[in-house]
């Protein structure tokens, strides 16, 4: 039967790519059912070609800056269609390397749109496939605008990153709603090839997920290099025009009107549950719009399981992978590690980079946990003085009687790649003290998470 | 899920075992921790444990067969699982010796249990008893709550314990004595004044010997006596003293004084205030005295912490207090565990002496006999007095004689000159 596989996974992200790369890993015959490029959101228009941008940004401010280092590159020029073609290129190696993984592991790529059909079946097009042992749905989620204000995604004044991410200027004016990870990182780019950028965050400060910390910091450096930053606003209206948009900003008692070129709607994400036959397989969703899955990700119709997006927050990647492989293993009969929702690290890529894991200082608070908070900052790290990037610090919350570490945060230069230690540490219950005890290469950044480290122990040594 | 039962190996030497007798059948309900098999070693009988709970399935082998560690022998289905979740076909994960070492998933694990040395307990050990695989916050919890992390079952990868196998551990072993009374400096250079509860003293490699050597000729734990008579003719004035200015306000009884001047004593001689621990000695920097005491189905050992920094009304109030308790049931358990040395007293059961046994970890006990009226000859002459024989049991590996010794000779001291307690 050509049409019949142990595992059948609906949707080729990065949940469902990891998955079936496992699951043929573990000996069992794997389908994915892609209508699009595998590698989804993440790899085509979300994580990789942002990260490919703000290289470009990067390399632009750090060029603004050469003089000071010695090195005169005369006037910069900056050409925002240059960058996106360099970043579609990098997206489309990364989806042909996932195809490439397909067929290194023999996983069979079904392309079109897949249906669920009850008894463990998938539609795609005229064809049916059997899944012996489950199928997953990994389908993934989509930008969303607000078109109860106004702001339905029109793709040429009002935008989501999608369009952001094929744009072949840079607009002149940009207004930014949403100032959570994907807000932040476009405020940047956008920034950095000479957009004047307006960011308007309902919440009461930018990152309202990550520590309070960290926001200030973001603010502090957003508003000096020129990036407008409006928290605690409410868009009452938006107008769009056929080359502007007027938005209405209520914020501090006040209400503004803007006009910009654009507008950019990085406000939240809806999950793609919709017309994949969820209700005729018994597939419930909750009152949150994830669908409802038990602690194996199994959803309320046995043999249908969940991952990534789908499956709930946090909307990460890295968060979409592990679940995949998790509940791949659970298929093949094996234990696998259980998942800590609670040390998936979280990462925004903008300069400087904020990344964290664990709780922020105000939810130790609100839960009345006993904790000592140990902070370094860059500005007193050799390497982070030597490369000019003493912006930002290494925040850790110690849990008073054992050490545990509650939570970390760091804001700064490779913030993305230093707050692993750190998770590491939490995976497995190293305490503050065997992360300090660890001998850190000097100069490094690394020393400023040893240094928070010492420091929650009120033993700091280069401060 | 299906948690399949390997072949195990206790030590890495172990290459495959007989299956002697299986205790749960085909279809049994089982827990775990429950014993599934009975296995031949090369060198032992040892126990098959569950290691979930469910209904024991597909049992592959049968018994007086002998199949080769790793292999899987049956499966544990749990709840509303009619089949295993493929064990056959899944490469069997992880060689007898990665089990024996700790990593690996475990079905079950094997147990030292009936068979040649049924002596020993048959608790979780995991396979290499002296390494246990636990996070570093784990260990730092389980310090802090006298936990033994070699009893506890881990649930991290590979058995690890982790921080949730302690929570709830941590709260219900907190001391249930605080104390009243604030403390001077300490006052002997012997006990380690402040810092940690204790020294834990890896043990050399005589002691190691030692200890080997005198379990096999003694028993599991060996004792020996030592036997003085204490004049107790002061210590009966200083009580009658005491008692009669206190009026109705509660007795002092001569246990308070013994418990007293035996917590001062090990103030003195901490190499007897000390836990035997398999691989060290746990030199205890704190005094806390158990008592013996008989109850209706048999006895426990509730206990007076810091002792040796409590006067004589409050040992007395104490030890009626947790004495009460125990006849009525209602001691929490933090109240009977954790002592570091123990005294039991049969003198109101006009016993002279009698030897008692030690309540491990604990290297000490004191039997306490009845004070009572003899002739003894003081300075040439029969005069009667007031005396009682303590005896006192040994844990070989921990006291030598005359370790043991010195110790008594101080609190025999102690209690025929009750004002050295000052002191």
């Amino acid at each position: 039967m050509a049409n019949t596989f142990d595992v059948i996974i609906l949707g080729g992200g990065p949940a469902g790519y990891v998955a079936a790369i496992r699951s043929a890993q573990l000996g069992m015959t794997t389908a994915l059912v892609e209508k699009d490029k595998l590698g989804g959101v993440c790899v085509n228009i979300g994580c990789i070609p942002t990260k490919a941008l703000l290289h470009s940004a990067h390399i632009a401010s750090m060029l603004r800056d050469a003089k000071e280092f010695g090195v005169e590159a005369g006037a910069v020029k900056t050409d925002y269609g240059v960058a996106m073609q360099r970043s579609r290129k990098v997206s489309d190696q990364n989806s042909k390397g996932v195809e490439f993984l397909m067929k290194k592991n023999k996983v069979t790529v079904v392309r079109g749109t897949g249906i669920l059909q009850p008894g463990r079946k998938v539609k795609v097009g005229s064809d049916v496939y059997d899944a012996k042992k489950a199928v997953l749905i990994a389908t993934g989620s989509r930008v969303k605008g607000l078109p109860q204000i106004g702001l339905e995604i029109n793709k040429t004044t009002v935008i989501s990153s999608d369009e952001a991410l094929f744009l072949e200027k840079a607009p002149t004016s940009l207004a930014i709603i949403g100032a959570g990870a994907v807000g932040m990182e476009f405020a940047n780019i956008f920034h950095a090839f000479g957009t004047k950028v307006t960011l308007i965050e309902a919440l009461a400060r930018i990152l309202p997920l990550e520590d309070a910390e960290a926001s200030d910091a973001l603010t502090r450096s957003y508003k000096k290099r020129g990036i407008e930053v409006i928290p605690a606003a409410k868009v009452k209206k938006g107008t769009p025009a056929k080359d502007k948009v007027t938005l209405e900003v209520e914020a501090g008692g006040a209400t503004q009107k803007l006009e910009v070129a654009a507008v950019l709607m990085a406000a939240g994400r809806a999950v793609n549950t919709e017309n994949i036959g969820l209700a005729e397989c018994g597939v419930q969703i909750n009152e949150r719009g994830f669908i409802k899955v038990d602690k194996n990700l199994q959803t309320t119709a046995p043999g249908y399981y969940a991952i990534g997006d789908v499956a709930g927050p946090p909307m990460l990647a890295h968060k979409g992978m592990r679940e995949g492989v998790y509940v791949t293993e659970l298929l093949a009969g094996q234990k696998p590690h259980s998942i800590k929702y609670d040390n998936v690290p979280s990462v925004t890529y903008c300069q400087p980079e904020v990344a964290s894991i664990g709780l922020t200082e105000d939810l130790c608070k609100e839960r009345k946990l006993e904790y000592v908070a140990g902070r370094f900052p860059f500005s007193a790290n050799g390497r982070a003085r030597g490369t000019g990037e003493t912006e930002g610090f290494v925040k850790i919350l110690r849990e008073k009687k054992y050490g545990e570490i509650l939570g970390a945060h760091i804001v700064g230069a490779q913030a993305s790649e230093l707050i692993h230690e750190l998770t590491v540490a939490r995976e497995n219950e190293y305490t503050v003290e065997e992360v300090e005890l660890a001998i850190h290469a000097h100069p490094t950044l690394s020393e400023a998470v040893a240094q928070a480290a010492l420091d929650s122990l009120g033993r700091v040594v280069d401060m | 899920m299906a948690t399949n039962v390997y072949m195990e190996a206790l030590s890495p030497t172990m290459e495959e075992g007989r299956v002697v007798k299986w205790h749960k059948g085909d279809g049994d309900a089982v827990k775990t921790g429950d014993t599934l098999a009975e296995v031949e070693t090369d060198k032992a009988v040892m126990d098959l444990i569950a290691r979930a709970d469910g209904v024991l399935r597909q049992v592959s082998v049968a018994e007086g067969q002998t199949v080769p560690v790793g292999k899987v022998v049956a499966v544990i289905l749990g709840p509303g699982e009619t089949s295993a979740a493929a064990p056959a076909s899944v490469p069997s994960p992880r060689p007898a010796v990665a089990a024996a070492t700790g990593s690996g998933e475990r079905g079950a694990v094997l147990n030292v249990g009936s068979g040649e040395r049924g002596a020993v307990p048959s608790v979780a050990t995991p396979a290499d008893a002296t390494r246990v695989k636990a996070s570093p916050l784990a260990r730092r919890m389980a310090k802090d709550a006298g936990v033994d992390l070699k009893l506890v079952t881990g649930t991290g990868p590979g058995g690890r314990v982790t921080k949730r196998d302690l929570e709830g551990r941590a709260v219900a072993t907190q001391p249930a004595v605080q104390r009243e009374v604030p403390l001077p400096a300490p006052r002997s250079p012997v006990v380690g004044g402040g810092g940690a509860a204790y020294d834990d003293v890896p043990l050399t490699q005589i002691r190691k010997t030692i200890a080997k050597r005198l379990v096999t000729s003694l028993g599991p734990i060996p004792h020996f006596f030592l036997t003085t008579e204490v004049d107790m003719e002061r210590a009966a004035e200083a009580r009658d003293a005491l008692n009669q200015q206190r009026g109705d306000q509660g007795k002092i009884s001569y246990n308070d004084v013994i418990i007293k001047a035996t917590a001062l004593a090990l103030v003195k001689h901490r190499a007897c205030n000390a836990w035997f621990q398999d691989d060290h000695i746990r030199y205890w920097n704190e005094v806390h005295i158990g008592i013996a005491v008989a109850v209706e189905d048999g006895l426990i050992t509730p206990v007076i912490r810091n002792a040796d920094r409590k006067s004589l009304v409050e040992i007395g109030r104490e030890a009626r207090e947790l004495a009460e308790k125990a006849r009525s049931r209602r001691l929490q358990p933090t109240e009977y565990t954790g002592s570091t040395f123990s005294v039991s007293n049969l003198g109101m059961f006009e016993i002279d002496q009698f030897t008692a046994v030690i309540n491990p970890p604990e290297a000490g006990i004191l039997a306490i006999g009845s004070v009572t009226q003899k002739p003894v000859v003081v300075g040439g002459q029969l005069a009667p007095g007031r005396r009682m024989r303590i005896t006192m049991s040994c844990d070989h590996r921990v006291i030598d004689g005359a370790t043991g010794a010195a110790f008594l000779k101080t609190l025999k001291q102690m209690l025929e000159n009750p004002l050295a307690m000052l002191l």
